[in-house]
């Protein structure tokens, strides 16, 4: 899913990196708002953990594979915007240190996996939340199904990139096509995964979970 | 840190180490979806050399050492030692610039 440099022409490129420079800023600012002491350390391991999912490849179909996003992972776990931050602090060091998803790319790719994944991907998961009956384990399996469904959509947004300063002369269509195919069987894996993980913490310490029902921040002390 | 969030972090620190070291390991070198999608419909050849393609662990360490398993192992270490202090820094950092807002107040 990281898009190396060529594929996307510099234009859009540039314009991507503003809008994702602009967004981690404001990203930052929010996540002050709201992020509590405790969960600090939660946001470190997630990234951690994003950076390090991400290196394995799962098989998918014949000649095919696919790795975790772990935007609504992040954003389930420590709340929108610091998932955000998360994503972008992953693919910052992806890009610089192991040469994965170009520098002129990293715009577009902290767009389709920072805000899609983690801030779409989170909106989708509260109404998926939202639907389900008032119970700690529909936590998991929102955050299971936003995960799948956050796959396709990530590949969505680089479609629309493709549309917008693709430097090669394909059909748009029939790249729309194999993208929505392929991500929405990569999305079964990011599911499970992401529905595996959730539900592990929210049974070990359901009180740092971010997008449990019963979040209160630094209150929790308090009160206990 | 009280000692039931050492434990919890201690165990997440340790399954992360076990992703990035030993699971890594395990990783199919197929082309990811989006590769994938570039060969077959024929723009891969598009893709341009990374600018930082010379870099010691680019390509998680694929020219370190003869032994892959060594490499995949140490980029991984590395790597999560890496988004762990940068990610940590920076939310420590952001908690630390906006202090009040999350202070426990009986007014919320």
């Amino acid at each position: 899913m990281h898009i190396p440099d060529g594929f996307i022409n510099g234009v859009t490129s540039a314009g991507f990196g503003v809008a994702a420079a602009g967004g981690v800023g404001v990203a930052v600012r929010k996540t002050g708002r709201y992020l509590s002491e405790r969960q600090v350390p939660l946001a470190g391991l997630a990234a951690a953990f994003v950076f390090a999912a991400q290196m394995f490849n799962f098989p998918v179909l014949s000649g095919m594979s696919g790795h975790l996003l772990g935007g609504v992972l992040a954003a389930v776990l420590v709340g929108p915007w610091a998932g955000f931050v998360v994503l972008a602090v992953v693919l910052v060091v992806q890009a610089v240190f192991f040469a994965d998803g170009g520098l002129t790319a990293l715009g577009l790719n902290i767009v389709n996996m920072g805000l899609v994944g983690a801030i779409g991907g989170y909106a989708l998961y509260r109404l998926i939340l939202h639907l389900l009956p008032k119970r700690r384990q529909s936590v998991a399996l929102a955050a299971g199904v936003a995960g799948f469904v956050s796959v396709p959509l990530a590949a969505m947004g680089f479609v629309a990139q493709f549309a917008l300063g693709g430097t090669a002369d394909v059909s748009l269509g029939a790249v729309l096509v194999a993208m929505l195919g392929t991500h929405l069987l990569i999305g079964i894996g990011e599911g499970v995964l992401t529905s595996l993980v959730v539900g592990a913490v929210m049974t070990s310490r359901s009180d740092l979970v971010y997008g449990a029902p019963d979040y209160r921040g630094d209150r929790t002390e308090e009160l206990v | 840190m009280d000692r039931r969030n050492r434990i919890f972090f201690g165990v997440g620190l340790l399954v992360v180490v076990v992703f990035a070291v030993v699971v890594s390991q395990f990783a199919s070198g197929n082309p990811d979806g989006l590769e994938y999608v570039a060969g077959e419909e024929g723009f891969l050849d598009t893709a341009e050399d990374h600018t930082l393609g010379d870099a010691p662990l680019a390509g998680y360490g694929e020219n370190l050492t003869d032994n892959s398993a060594v490499n995949t192992a140490v980029a991984g270490l590395l790597g999560v030692l890496v988004t762990l202090g940068v990610g940590y820094g920076i939310f420590w950092l952001v908690r630390r610039r906006f202090p009040d807002h999350t202070k426990p107040t009986a007014s919320r």
